[in-house]
């Protein structure tokens, strides 16, 4: 056990170097084949009317006058034992982890991510709390009673959620329950600071985002639980006497919840890279907005530490994914 | 507004006061009408009245402004910025030696000394400026503010472009000697640019290469905002922004929020311009835009971007006659156009790019652009918003819809009979592209082929459009472009665009390649010249010749619908901040 | 447990009036299941009984209706989501109750703890997430109520008793970890936990090895006797009805085409589909290029039962009796003699004489 997470953990890692190099050639070397200079990348980070003289110091200053490979290895030292940053009249140590600062604003990228991991943690595990009860109740009656007024209806509000995108539900929420009736409120409050608070501004985001995801949910147990309640062992479960809704539950749903479980975990390890769509409708600053942003400045540093941050939570969500199927289903051996 | 005393304000507050309780007693008489006007908190005004004159003026004190922001603006810091809505806001902490009179339309292009106590004075031809600082100026820290900290702040923004890169670099371009200081971070000598001098602590003087006669205006600039050396952090200075304004920051948290509050060491008596109303100033950044519309309609935030509202407010704000007339539909300072490139063949050419002038249906880009609240059809380079404006139209025809018969007589002229060629346009902007598909059409119908090119606006002057070669080799003769002036004349708009001197291997922005020496010397001769007057007429000279020339196609003075919160006060939309309310003395009003 | 009322199988025509002595008492039941195609009448018009300690064996091929019949007993066939528009009629007795009637409560009461199954596939049976252990405790508890730590000494009683080694061991471990004969006999266990009065065991050991097979026969033979049980074993394979039955329906199209005792049905089987099935027989004394009498063609349709004789259309004598009455009329039960009865249209002459001289000599 303890060998396999060894194991699943230097795999992981140099998955997220391969991430990182991929990242790094697709801003680099890919523009680079297209034709673009260091210089003409450069000058995206400079104000209008660059001099000669300003680029190659803003070059320099960005070491983007080195190889790529050059900068790459920098910035993986960087990440291992931090780096020194140019301020202007003095210099500062970014200590490890450290994920650079950005081109544009100049500001370290890690306390970025750190300041706005609550915001996505708070908006990812509240939803996913919500789609994965609510999904999976909604999937379980649906399949207990297929083709049931109870089914029909609620499999077609769930393909009606899986349709409709963020923008539409979002704004919608928005406007229906923080402007036409105030209930919620409209700016995020950390938890620390007022739980009571902080839920109730996040509910409308909870729930658009959970209706999106509880829909896939909902069909998911569907399917599965129908699947099962035809197997043998829940013949035997009712051969014992056992009351159906023990039937259904220890036995049934125990076993269609082991690849939703699956699913779950990718799902939330992708939103805990940043929920882009919800964060930028509902104004919240986290890890998606950020990325976003640095997206629209062409920002290589931000891009990456959200890129690497994604894919640590892909990986992470998988690694524990394994172990608890392998907690769920006594068949499957880890090694 | 500058030469009003005080005890004169406090009697136009009583009258107001009074006012206000005669139409409390009139509202209580009839009941019907107390709703509307009973929380709007002043007097209710029309469509426009932002433009014409100040909304909601009043002396009003307390409470919070909050500001939202669909973006993340370039830099809070004064001396790293270059957007509008920053260098309108960044004048709360940051007192630039000469700034606009809040001023509704073209009125707000009024410059007056702020930090300076007057206007610069020239001398040697307009080749040296001296500026006197105001008395008893204080940072919110108490300590003094000098000439020196002027200085400093000048060097900084212009001369340590590595790490302050965001901002213009006016000053390193015009000052003697600019081109040789490495700026105060690697030139650590107490002298440093020795063309700016400060002979006291509240005198400091500017030397430039050349005559410069709208100094003022670049002094207007938020990097001439003082910044004490001693606490200047470089690229860390955002976070601890030292205030010279009447509000000072409270809390900064990077691309979230900014928090400001009054800066109990300004003195009104060093300053005419700002009221210090509210007791807090919030901005809100990276807000969804739909809901700063709704908050802006609420009356509960104003806009910092001044962009105007998204296209579904528009269309509910402009069908409710109520709420119409809370909105300001104004000049943003911008002209759409599309460049045509000189340098290629055919339209080196001049009868081919007359051809383009004549072809194109402005009616049909003014629809794509969004109709006429987004911007009224050009004819003229200069918008009517910037001084040097005047009303022109060298390629008339009817309705603006075009000209096919002359279009096709200039091409025969041109000794063509159909030409194809590339338009661009910025990938991320639709409605440039709609523009430029509008324009696509106008031009096959004389026998132009034009075929859409999209690239991304992050890169389209430094790799695309605004790269020289790159235009002249992908047969790109067409460009969608928009400009705005850095400040508010004809020299700052004209320059980048139409001088041959200023065309730049890339980040180019005079996207036609237009290299006429009778413009360019025309410029040279404009921003020497003393007199408003005579240097205005000069502007519409270049904009003639630049037309007669056709060296670019003016497509729609560009405008913004910016919905008027009725809860905030003195509103008044400013030519000098591209439309935008001007905030310096934004406040609550009563509920 | 009641107290044994007879001690042999009661295979006569039940008594319409009132419940036999029988502990296991099935009237006329019918079980039919509407589908979009017509209605599947898997079981049409059942009747046998049972008494405590015998072992009657249910025969015939898939889709004869043998299964239904014990998921029918068990009250299973009305659960999960075909279950809601199942139809059935008729008269099942269990100890004195009758549970077509009673409710889906009172049915699922006397489920696990009155009537137990053993099912055919012991791996898919078993849940594949809950240890062996466990899942007896489950079935102990939910009859008694008792702690998870008693019901545990009593598995693993149960397991040692089925002749598991190591059963303090094994009640730890999953079903996948035992091989298939220890898994049956875990199943065996969990049916047996709650001293049940009747267990129906479905095709036990047709996924098992044949030396398993036997094992397990054994097992559920000594079970028996130890627990005095009911027994009703379905099956396919007439080796193992003789192994161990003491009375045998045979079953055809959802309806009884001929029963006995086990004697009686081996020696003189009546039915020309019981010939075919006692044809069909693997045995270690026969050639199997011998084998003549196959039971050709399909099954009948459920929807469709054809006419008359259920199994005329595959039947080689069905051209024997007068007329055209194997096509037009149903037969019914008719006794030969004492327990033994036959659905045929032949004449009790010519069965005898097939048998003796057709049929018998090629066994």
């Amino acid at each position: 056990m303890i060998s396999y997470i060894l194991r699943r953990t230097l795999a992981a890692v140099i998955l997220l170097l391969v991430v990182s190099a991929v990242t790094f050639a697709i801003f680099f070397v890919l523009p680079r084949l297209a034709g673009q200079t260091a210089d003409q990348l450069a000058q995206q980070y400079i104000g209008k009317s660059p001099s000669k003289a300003d680029i190659v110091a803003v070059k320099h200053n960005l070491g983007l006058d080195q190889p790529v490979y050059v900068q790459y290895w920098h910035f993986i030292k960087g990440i291992v034992s931090g780096a020194t940053y140019d301020l202007g009249p003095t210099t500062v140590h970014c200590d490890a982890p450290c994920f650079g600062y950005s081109f544009k604003t100049h500001q370290a990228v890690w306390p970025q991510l750190t300041s706005r991991m609550p915001v996505t943690l708070s908006l990812a595990l509240g939803a996913a709390v919500l789609w994965l009860v609510s999904g999976v109740a909604i999937g379980v009656v649906s399949a207990l009673k297929p083709r049931s007024f109870f089914d029909r209806t609620f499999m077609g509000v769930a393909l009606a959620g899986v349709s409709l995108p963020m923008f539409f539900t979002g704004n919608l929420a928005i406007l229906l329950f923080t402007y036409q009736w105030p209930i919620f409120g409209r700016t995020y409050v950390p938890l620390t600071e007022n739980p009571a608070q902080w839920a109730n501004t996040l509910i409308p985001a909870w729930c658009s985002l959970a209706l999106l995801y509880s829909a896939i949910y909902a069909r998911l147990t569907r399917s599965g639980m129908l699947e099962t309640m035809n197997e043998d062992y829940i013949r035997t479960a009712r051969a014992k006497g056992l009351r159906e809704r023990k039937v259904v539950v220890r036995h049934g749903l125990r076993a269609a919840l082991t690849p939703i479980i699956t699913v779950f975990g990718m799902d939330l390890g992708l939103l805990l890279g940043g929920a882009v769509i919800t964060e930028t409708v509902f104004s919240l600053h986290g890890i998606g907005q950020y990325a976003v942003q640095a997206i629209d400045d062409n920002d290589l540093p931000p891009i990456l530490g959200v890129t690497l941050l994604a894919a640590f939570f892909v990986v992470i969500a998988n690694l524990l994914v394994d172990l608890l199927y392998a907690a769920a289903d006594p068949r499957v051996r880890l090694s | 507004m500058e030469g009003i005393p005080p005890i004169m304000r406090r009697s136009a507050l009583a009258a107001i006061a009074a006012i206000g309780s005669a139409t409390l007693l009139v509202a209580g008489c009839s009941k019907a009408d107390d709703n509307k006007d009973g929380n709007s908190g002043g007097s209710s005004a029309a469509a426009n009245a932002a433009t014409k004159g100040v909304v909601n003026a009043s002396d009003k004190k307390g409470g919070t402004v909050t500001y939202e922001l669909s973006d993340v603006p370039d830099s809070f810091d004064p001396g790293n910025t270059y957007y509008a809505y920053m260098y309108n806001f960044s004048r709360l902490y940051a007192r630039p030696l000469m700034t606009f009179e809040p001023g509704p339309g073209s009125k707000g292009n009024t410059l007056v000394p702020d930090l300076a106590a007057s206007k610069g004075v020239p001398s040697d031809g307009g080749k040296t400026w001296t500026y006197k600082l105001r008395s008893g100026l204080k940072y919110q820290d108490g300590t003094a503010i000098t000439s020196k900290d002027v200085k400093y702040a000048v060097e900084r923004s212009n001369f340590a472009r590595d790490v302050l890169s965001l901002g213009p670099n006016y000053f390193q371009q015009f000052l003697v000697g600019g081109d040789k200081y490495k700026g105060p971070y690697k030139d650590k000598s107490a002298k440093g640019l020795s063309s700016i001098e400060t002979p006291d602590d509240t005198t400091i003087v500017f030397h430039l290469k050349q005559a410069f006669q709208e100094f003022d205006y670049l002094v207007s600039a938020p990097q001439t905002a003082p910044v004490p050396q001693a606490k200047d952090t470089g690229v860390d200075y955002v976070k601890n922004i030292v205030s010279s304004g009447s509000y000072q920051f409270q809390s900064y948290q990077d691309g979230k929020q900014a928090v400001l509050v009054r800066n109990k060491n300004w003195d009104a008596k060093t300053d005419p311009l700002r009221k210090q109303l509210p007791d807090k100033i919030v901005v809100n950044l990276k807000v969804n835009a739909e809901t700063i519309d709704k908050d802006v309609l609420a009356g509960d935030a104003i806009d910092l971007g001044g962009t105007g509202v998204q296209a579904a407010t528009q269309a509910q704000v402009l069908t409710d006659s109520a709420k119409k007339a809370n909105t300001d539909n104004t000049y943003g300072g911008r002209l759409v156009y599309m460049a045509i490139n000189t340098k290629l063949k055919p339209f080196d050419n001049v009868a081919c790019r007359k051809a383009v002038e004549y072809a194109i249906d402005k009616v049909s880009v003014q629809t794509a652009e969004g109709g006429p609240i987004r911007g009224d059809v050009a004819t003229t380079v200069l918008p009517p918003d910037i001084p040097g404006y005047t009303k022109a139209d060298v390629y008339a025809s009817t309705g603006n819809k075009g000209d096919a018969a002359k279009a096709k007589a200039q091409l025969k002229a041109c000794g063509k009979t159909s030409i194809n060629t590339n338009i661009t346009a910025r990938s991320d902007r639709p409605q440039e592209i709609d523009a430029a598909t509008a324009i696509i059409n106008s031009l096959k119908a004389v026998g132009i082929n034009a075929t859409l090119k999209q690239y991304p606006s992050g890169k389209y002057f430094t790799d695309y459009a605004g790269v020289p070669n790159f235009a002249n080799k992908q047969n790109v003769g067409l460009m969608m472009m928009q400009w705005g002036a850095d400040w508010p004349s004809g020299y700052g708009f004209l320059q980048q665009i139409l001088n041959g001197q200023a065309i730049s291997q890339s980040g180019n922005t005079n996207l036609s390649q237009y290299d006429n020496k009778s413009v360019n010397t025309l410029l040279a001769k404009a921003i020497g010249t003393q007199d408003d007057t005579e240097r205005n007429s000069i502007y519409t000279q270049i904009d003639k010749q630049t037309m007669d020339d056709a060296a670019l196609v003016p497509l729609t003075y560009f405008k913004v619908l910016l919905a008027r919160p009725t809860t905030f006060t003195n509103l008044v939309s400013t030519a000098a901040f591209s439309g935008q309310y001007d905030y310096l003395n934004i406040g609550v009003a009563s509920k | 447990m009641t107290e044994l009322s007879k001690t042999g199988a009661a295979v006569g025509e039940p008594t319409p009036a009132s419940p036999s002595d029988a502990f296991l008492e099935v009237r006329d039941l019918k079980v039919h299941f509407p589908t979009d195609d017509g209605i599947v009448k898997s079981v049409d018009g059942l009747s046998f009984s049972l008494e405590k300690g015998k072992t009657l064996s249910i025969v015939g091929e898939s889709g004869s209706g043998k299964s239904v019949t014990s998921l029918a007993i068990m009250g299973l066939h009305r659960l999960g989501a075909r279950g809601k528009n199942v139809q059935m009629s008729g008269e099942i007795w269990l100890g004195g109750k009758e549970l077509v009637s009673a409710s889906p409560d009172e049915v699922r009461r006397l489920r696990g703890r009155e009537m137990a199954m053993i099912f055919q596939d012991p791996l898919s049976a078993m849940h594949p997430y809950y240890k062996v252990g466990d899942q007896i405790v489950e079935a102990y508890r939910v009859h008694h109520n008792v702690s998870k730590k008693v019901a545990r000494t009593r598995a693993i009683e149960m397991l040692d008793r089925v002749g598991i080694p190591e059963p303090a061991k094994r009640v730890d471990g999953y079903p996948h970890e035992f091989s298939g004969g220890m898994r049956q006999r875990a199943m065996i266990a969990m049916a047996l936990v709650n001293n049940p009065e009747l267990l129906i065991a479905d095709e036990p050991t047709t996924a098992l090895d044949v030396t398993v097979q036997a094992q397990i026969l054994d097992l559920i033979r000594d079970l028996q006797k130890e627990f005095g049980s009911a027994v009703i074993l379905i099956t396919h394979d007439l080796g193992v009805v003789a192994e161990i039955a003491d009375d045998v329906l045979v079953m055809y199209g959802g309806r009884c085409v001929e029963r006995g005792p086990v004697d009686e049905i081996f020696e003189k089987p009546q039915h020309p589909y019981t010939w075919g099935l006692l044809g069909s027989m693997p045995r270690i004394d026969r050639e199997t290029s011998d084998r003549l009498i196959p039971v050709k063609g399909q099954p009948p349709s459920l929807i469709n039962v054809p006419s008359g004789c259920a199994f005329h259309p595959r039947c080689p004598y069905a051209d024997l009796p007068k007329g055209n009455v194997t096509r037009t009329v149903r037969p019914e039960l008719q006794q030969v003699d004492g327990g033994h009865w036959s659905a045929c249209h032949l004449s009790p002459e010519d069965r005898t004489r097939i048998w003796t001289e057709e049929i018998a000599p090629k066994l």
